[in-house]
């Protein structure tokens, strides 16, 4: 258990390099994240956070420096590679949940089980367990337009735990809900920890920030400070 | 860790094994999504449809019309030339090929002995009159032959026997009738041995010709009796004004089609020097080339299922088109739920292969519907046209493919496009 699940070395990303609209968006990345952490990425917008959780989730390569994503390096995949990594290793939570709204709660969250080639007798109990788990179990054949923003939330977080991965990846898991609601999915997030997930959550807002275990402060493309919270 | 013992919410690590989506959960995302908007998935598949319907009636049109016409050719016997008294040549009032009886006994023997090309010769002479057997009577064409008709005109005997050899020298009343004629004089009975009377005169009925079916001009090829040559000069061309020792006309056939151009050529030669006609006279004989009328008449028919191959894959290729618009439209406005099944794990081939499901099941259905449509339209076609139609298994496969090729071809370059965009990109799409 000594491989940190993400090990970045010297990232640099560098945009439209060589030309006119050329942006420096992270300039030298060193973050080390555990497993069974619970960190907190922050900065204003533009600060480059949005590019580096989209690089973390593997659904971006470095320009410059090293990612290890749980051991794999990433810069050396495809994006057919790239896809099978996310699969297996990262969970993903957007601020605007991204479900798929003409399927129920529970197919929402048995969908990336077919990408893992999970046989079909196995995935409606399993999606339903981790429904379940997250605190939806008798909502589980609703519509998301039937949810509420919280249960919309919770109904993505399951998803994004579906195939265990080691990283759980939110960005803004709470900007689209009231204070309460938020309260509830952070406590959420907690829990998982306490549970064993590795949770990396990205945030402008420093009561978020706040609820995590170390703070990552990220400003013009650089890490401005790390603290222990 | 095993994952049967351990909470689905449990931590990593996990000794599961990952596998590739299987391709019964690509066709089942493929249809969920066709359903999610039936209206325009249905109004998609019509271009198809319509290709596929059009695709079957026309090579089945096309079968038919060849397989009738190699009928007729079959009918006509192969490799065959016929020439007529008379000048087929303009100005004047003049009577048609055949009118008048410029070829003798003497050019049969000459294009026999002189033409080595030439296999078959026998010269004809015709006419009409009524047969009577008993109370029955029917009006029919009278031919007066020799042995070599059957040979160059495709004639078989169906019951009872050809003439023989002193029935054509010694000038018999024996008769061979068609299909046609024997229903009308006998009904059922049996023909072969009975005697019949043509005009006054006492035949014997020798045979019953095999049935041709409709002749290459579209009459009843059935509708004949034949007799010797000999004979039909003695007892039935006494009113007709001919010439002693006079054809109508004279059938050549020869063994090979690559011979028929030769033996024209030397055919034209060997009558004028014969009739005596000077140098830029007028023939006093036609020559038809009767394979060339129907080979011409097979290239038209040929064009025909071209044009109509053409308006088939025209309107398969505006089907298709349509199946790419509405991919195209479709990958557009889903931008967002490829971004999310890109960050959940799907990668570039098994989003490809999702739209490129879409678009197959879209053409195959438009197909399977295009394929009832276009067999219940050949139906139609030759019940109400009256047009000669085959319709096979070759048919219905042939649809298949196109339909299969169609989804391929047009669905390819959406699902393409799909499984290229950028997963960042297209999360952040509204």
């Amino acid at each position: 258990m000594s491989v940190p699940v993400v090990d970045i070395q010297a990232m640099g990303k560098v945009y439209s390099k060589g030309t006119p609209a050329e942006v420096v968006a992270l300039r030298n990345i060193d973050l080390r994240i555990e497993r069974g952490e619970f960190l907190a990425i922050m900065g204003p917008s533009g600060s480059g956070k949005s590019t580096l959780m989209n690089l973390i989730g593997c659904l971006d390569t470095p320009s410059t420096g090293r990612y290890l994503c749980d051991g794999v390096d990433v810069a050396t995949l495809d994006a057919a590679q790239r896809a099978r990594l996310r699969l297996t290793r990262i969970g993903f939570v957007f601020q605007g949940f991204h479900l798929l709204t003409r399927m129920s709660a529970l197919e929402n969250v048995m969908l990336p089980l077919a990408y893992a080639g999970v046989p079909r007798a196995q995935r409606k109990e399993r999606a339903a367990r981790v429904l379940a788990d997250v605190g939806l179990g008798e909502r589980s054949a609703h519509r998301p337009s039937e949810l509420s923003g919280g249960q919309q939330q919770r109904v993505a977080i399951a998803r994004a735990l579906i195939n265990r991965p080691p990283i759980v990846l939110a960005d803004e898991p709470t900007g689209a809900l009231d204070s309460k609601t938020g309260h509830e999915i952070l406590s959420l997030f907690k829990r998982l920890q306490i549970a064993g997930h590795t949770i990396i959550l990205i945030t402008h807002d420093a009561h978020v920030a706040d609820k995590a275990d170390r703070v990552v402060h990220i400003q013009d493309g650089s890490i401005v400070e790390s603290l222990a919270a | 860790m095993n994952a049967n013992t351990e909470s689905a919410a449990g931590p990593w690590p996990t000794a599961e094994v990952f596998k590739r989506v299987g391709f019964g959960d690509i066709l089942a995302m493929a249809m969920f999504a066709l359903r999610g908007n039936l209206m325009r998935s249905v109004l998609t598949a019509l271009g198809v449809i319509i290709g596929i319907a059009a695709v079957i009636v026309m090579v089945s049109v096309g079968q038919g019309t060849q397989a009738e016409l190699d009928r007729t050719i079959s009918n006509l016997g192969s490799n065959r030339i016929e020439v007529f008294g008379g000048s087929g040549g303009r100005g004047g009032v003049r009577g048609g090929a055949g009118s008048i009886s410029t070829l003798t006994d003497g050019d049969i023997a000459a294009i026999r002995n002189e033409i080595s090309e030439i296999q078959y010769v026998a010269g004809q002479v015709r006419g009409g009159t009524q047969v009577v057997n008993a109370e029955q009577n029917w009006s029919t064409q009278w031919i007066g032959i020799q042995p070599d008709h059957f040979a160059t005109n495709g004639w078989q005997v169906d019951r009872g026997s050809v003439f023989g050899e002193r029935d054509y020298s010694g000038g018999a009343k024996v008769l061979l009738i068609g299909t046609t004629v024997a229903d009308k004089l006998f009904g059922n009975s049996d023909p072969v041995g009975a005697s019949v009377r043509v005009g006054r005169v006492p035949f014997v009925v020798a045979g019953v010709l095999k049935s041709k079916g409709q002749s290459g001009w579209g009459g009843d090829a059935d509708d004949i009796i034949m007799l010797p040559l000999e004979t039909a000069r003695r007892r039935l061309s006494g009113s007709m004004n001919m010439a002693p020792g006079t054809v109508q006309s004279i059938s050549v056939g020869t063994a090979r089609a690559e011979d028929l151009p030769a033996a024209e050529r030397q055919l034209n030669e060997l009558l004028r020097q014969r009739h005596k006609i000077q140098p830029g006279a007028e023939d006093d004989f036609t020559v038809r080339n009767l394979t060339e009328i129907v080979s011409a008449r097979s290239q038209t028919t040929r064009l025909m299922s071209l044009l109509l191959g053409a308006v088939a894959t025209i309107s398969l290729i505006v089907g298709g088109i349509g199946i790419m618009n509405i991919m195209l439209v479709s990958v557009t406005e889903r931008i967002r739920e490829i971004g999310l099944r890109m960050a959940v794990g799907a990668g570039p081939r098994e989003i490809q292969l999702q739209f490129l499901a879409e678009a197959m099941l879209i053409s195959l259905g438009g197909g399977a519907i295009g394929i009832a449509l276009g067999i219940g339209g050949t139906v139609v076609t030759s019940r109400f046209i009256a047009l000669p139609v085959e319709l096979n298994v070759q048919v219905i496969g042939l649809a298949t493919a196109f339909a299969v090729a169609t989804g391929l071809f047009f669905g390819y370059y959406p699902a393409r496009k799909a499984s290229r965009l950028d997963p960042i990109e297209a999360l952040r799409q509204q």
